[in-house]
């Protein structure tokens, strides 16, 4: 007895091999081998660069380090950790790639817009029209003034056609009726964008007469893309409901379009904003339609129903395809009108975040 | 306040399927009546039945009749929404409105309907209810806090509340206890004892000794196999049930011998 105490208690001290470890490899590894990819690669293209008699090439030699990485990573991993996390860690790789890559043309895009943009992005760019203005000068505001107005209205037409055909699929539509609506929502989702300004065009021509150009004809284009868009999104919105709290409050007696109005909609308000807003933002910056059934003018129009109205996106083309002299006023004007657009759109998600969330269902105790 | 239902030769179809076939029972007022039998016999189908909530389901449909104090649910000319208004339902899963506090979702049966109530009404009438479902006393201090944020048996509770501030003559409870606990089962069970002075209840329930211990009279249900329409097999006074059955099949299932 005496002897066996000890002999027990060097035994638990021992430390036992953990069968469930296996070889890791240290945390800051994959950078060290990143940052050594990228630094061959870079002696790689310096050496290149010399010989050619070329300047060093720095896009080259992240893209080629960061492909030397995969395969690196992928290497050492598999030597000290195994099969199993070579292919994470190559998956991982691949996929930030992808991401990086992705990103790429993304702030390419926004560093130009912004640089090039800038130039005219003052106070006579939004206070006043193109009037009498050749050459230096002038201003968008007729255009965002024209934007804001036909996105409204086409907004003001599109959001109660859409949403309660919505609410009609959901919870009336059945069978045959049903099915062909979201047919041909989807149909519609996939029309050019032309097509819809030609159909406004063509609606008002029978009307007006040929070369009518309006501002409510461009809404009219506008809407017709806009009406799928709110459609599909607010469909899901409301098949999210869970049907539990239809039958509830049908359970309490209370009548289905009440229980509609009352419950189905407060539930969803969020998810349908979110999506109204996601259809302005794609509507806002279409070009053909608005350059078929609304034209373009140099001067200011508030009215919907009289005469040309233009429109952001108009007035980058029309600046851009008819440069006067000097040209460069023309094009500073375009990019600093592409640059408001872009912010009005992002101004927009914006809202459509705040107001899904001032909106959504709240859990707190 | 409560009345009494009786059912004729029910027969319930999802459209061409019949799902429950030749019901026929007397639900005496101011009782609990409890609904057992085995998973997908047609407890929860039948029950609904009661106030036709099985319409909300496409392709539901019922021959025979069911009356409340004689009158007949199922005659052409009977609105739905005024039949749920008499007999209130609680469900499986405690179903709050996400978008409402506690006071909010206590007045739903109120608001939702576009009546004009006064505010003191109001407060007289959500704390009438709370207490009704033994609730006051847990959340009268967060009133205004949303429903969805209580606990479970809490807002089953609620939806207690919620159907009888709309006063009801019948409640329909469809399995009120089975994602609850111990604890707020037994609180439940509690007030339905409470209830029962006022309300006629119709419980469906998986648990034998929830229906022995709260139910007056129970009816058991069950089904010759799957495919086949689920039936009535006996219905009687709970003691008597759960004693001394007299047909096999319910012995089989109270004592825990089934199948």
């Amino acid at each position: 007895m005496t002897m066996t105490k000890p002999e027990a208690e060097t035994v638990t001290s021992t430390p036992i091999a953990n069968s469930l470890t296996a070889g890791r490899l240290p945390t800051p590894a994959p950078w060290i081998i990143l940052g050594t990819a990228i630094a061959v690669s870079a002696a790689l293209f310096a050496v290149l660069g010399v010989a050619s008699g070329a300047g060093f090439d720095w896009g080259g030699a992240i893209i080629v380090g960061g492909l030397l990485y995969v395969p690196s990573i992928w290497l050492f991993s598999r030597l000290v950790e195994g099969g199993r996390r070579a292919k994470d860690r190559l998956v991982t790789a691949l996929v930030t790639g992808a991401f990086l890559l992705a990103m790429i043309p993304l702030i390419s895009l926004a560093i130009t817009v912004v640089t090039f943009g800038l130039a005219r992005f003052d106070a006579e760019f939004f206070n006043s029209s193109m009037r009498n203005v050749t050459g230096e000068g002038g201003g968008a505001l007729h255009a965002i003034v024209g934007t804001l107005l036909m996105t409204g209205a086409a907004a003001i037409i599109s959001i109660p056609i859409g949403l309660l055909t919505s609410i009609y699929l959901v919870e009336y539509g059945r069978g045959r009726l049903a099915q062909g609506i979201t047919f041909l929502v989807d149909v519609m989702t996939g029309i050019p964008s032309i097509v819809a300004g030609l159909f406004a065009y063509a609606l008002f021509a029978i009307f007006f007469g040929p070369g009518i150009r309006l501002g409510i004809a461009g809404a009219v284009a506008l809407s017709v893309l806009m009406i799928p868009v709110v459609v599909r999104s607010s469909e899901e919105m409301l098949r999210l409901v869970p049907n539990e709290l239809r039958e509830a409050a049908y359970a309490l007696g209370v009548p289905k379009w009440l229980t509609i109005v009352k419950v189905v909609l407060p539930t969803s308000i969020a998810g349908i904003t979110t999506g109204i807003m996601l259809s302005i933002a794609r509507v806002i910056g279409e070009t053909a339609p608005l350059l078929i059934a609304a034209g373009f003018t140099q001067s200011m129009n508030y009215n919907l129903f009289e005469g040309r109205m233009s429109s952001l996106p108009v007035f980058v083309y029309t600046q851009y395809a008819n440069q006067g002299n000097p040209p460069e006023a023309y094009l500073d004007r375009a990019w600093a009108a592409a640059l408001t657009l872009i912010l009005i759109v992002m101004a927009l998600n914006l809202l459509a975040r705040l107001v899904a969330r001032f909106f959504a269902p709240k859990f707190g105790r | 306040m409560s009345k009494r239902i009786e059912v004729r030769d029910l027969n319930v179809y999802y459209s061409k399927f019949l799902a429950v076939e030749g019901v026929s029972l007397e639900i005496e007022p101011r009782s609990v009546t409890a609904f057992i039998g085995p998973s997908g016999c047609g407890k929860s189908t039948f029950l609904r039945t009661l106030n036709r909530m099985h319409e909300v389901i496409p392709g539901a449909r019922v021959e025979g009749e069911v009356l409340i104090d004689g009158n007949n649910l199922y005659d052409p000319d009977v609105d739905p929404v005024l039949v749920r208004r008499q007999v209130g339902m609680v469900f499986q899963r405690p179903n709050p409105f996400p978008t409402m506090s506690i006071k909010e979702n206590v007045l739903a049966g109120v608001k939702l309907n576009n009546a004009k109530i006064s505010r003191s009404d109001a407060d007289a009438l959500v704390e009438q209810s709370l207490r009704g479902a033994n609730l006051w006393n847990e959340v009268k201090d967060r009133l205004d806090r949303p429903g969805s944020g209580l606990s479970g048996g809490q807002q089953q509770r609620l939806c207690i509340a919620r159907a009888i501030a709309v006063s009801p003559e019948v409640i329909l409870m469809d399995e009120p206890c089975s994602a609850l606990d111990p604890i707020s089962t037994l609180a439940i069970e509690d007030l339905i004892e409470e209830l029962k002075q006022q309300y006629t209840i119709v419980i469906v329930t998986h648990n034998m000794q929830q229906a022995s211990r709260v139910s007056d009279k129970t009816a058991f249900f069950n089904i010759a196999g799957t495919g086949k329409p689920g039936k009535l097999i006996e219905y009687d006074a709970t003691t008597t049930m759960f004693s001394n059955p007299s047909v096999k099949a319910t012995e089989d299932y109270v004592s825990g011998r089934f199948g």
